[in-house]
């Protein structure tokens, strides 16, 4: 089919197929816009920090803005216990906003389009909270799952849907961005094969198509905002479930 | 009934459940404009609160639309 929206999210490989034990390790578009990703964040940050001067120029006012953002969200949420996270926070919203921005360019690939890939920041901040929670409250860190207050014959109860909805949590994390970026880019491609279709129809349907074409433009403007807020998202939950394992006050 | 039919209804059925995201995330920011109106002062604190709030409502929108897309690409 020749506008086929789901075909922008196959996976190639670009080098041919290597297997190391059983697994295949071959490089594929994937990782390739993954290593896009980093060397784009990297690049930037060193060519705004490269030459710091009292009064930033354009390159450094918007790394500082971007740095200032998240400095803010993490002493928000965090306090100022939560410091020693801003280096985590700081790459994951980077890593994710930069794949979603790269993934909007046409006949780029969207890493965060991928459930594998979502999944697995999700599941390694979740693992995070775990590990850091034990690390600092102990076993006492489990009465987050036993909210005070409560009487005592609702407690299994509310017990019960605490744990049911912090195990959703990787999942939902997860999910969220991925189901933003797949959804978008989809329907990005839905409406611009409509502009196809009709102007395949001759004079009338070229007329008749400048309506999705203006919608796709549209769209388009949603798109750069929802990869820019899902990133924000993406962070700022992170510093919710940390603040979980950082303070229970519960 | 055909099998692949019943899958595309289930799929179809599965995405009404992102209304409800729809009416959850409106009635946050709505909320959020309403408050932010009589205090504006108190409105960009509580921006971030709205946003999660919006994310969280959101992602139960998205587990309909992944239903509905296993059921299409996946089952």
């Amino acid at each position: 089919m020749a506008n086929d929206p789901i075909h922008q999210f196959q996976i190639q490989d670009l080098t041919g197929s290597f297997n190391l034990g059983g697994y295949d390790i071959s490089f594929t578009n994937s990782a390739l816009f993954m290593g896009a990703t980093v060397t784009v964040i990297t690049a930037f940050l060193w060519l705004a920090s490269r030459k710091a001067e009292l009064v930033p120029g354009r390159v450094q006012s918007v790394g500082e803005l971007w740095y200032g953002m998240i400095d803010n969200m993490v002493n928000n949420v965090l306090g100022h216990d939560g410091k020693k996270f801003f280096p985590l926070v700081f790459s994951l919203f980077s890593f994710v906003l930069v794949a979603n921005m790269l993934g909007m360019f046409p006949y780029f690939f969207t890493v965060t389009s991928h459930v594998i890939v979502t999944a697995s920041l999700a599941l390694f901040v979740v693992a995070l909270v775990v590990v850091v929670g034990i690390y600092k409250h102990g076993l006492g860190w489990f009465k987050l799952f036993v909210p005070s207050g409560v009487p005592l014959a609702i407690l299994p109860f509310i017990s019960l849907i605490e744990i049911i909805s912090f195990l959703s949590r990787p999942i939902s994390l997860g999910l969220r961005l991925f189901g933003n970026m797949l959804a978008g880019h989809i329907v990005l491609k839905v409406f611009a094969g409509f502009v196809v279709s009709l102007g395949a129809l001759g004079i009338g349907g070229i007329l008749g198509a400048i309506a999705p074409l203006a919608m796709a433009v549209a769209l388009t403007a949603l798109e750069f905002l929802v990869a820019f807020l899902q990133a924000f998202v993406f962070a700022i939950l992170t510093c919710v479930y940390l603040n979980d394992a950082l303070h229970t006050h519960h | 009934m055909d099998p692949a039919a019943a899958k595309l209804i289930g799929a179809g059925i599965a995405c009404i459940g992102m209304g409800g995201a729809g009416i959850g995330v409106g009635h946050i920011f709505g909320n959020y404009l309403a408050g932010a109106l009589r205090n504006p002062a108190a409105a960009g604190a509580q921006f971030t609160n709205a946003l999660i709030g919006a994310a969280l409502a959101e992602g139960l929108g998205i587990f309909s639309l992944v239903v509905a897309l296993l059921l299409l690409f996946v089952a």
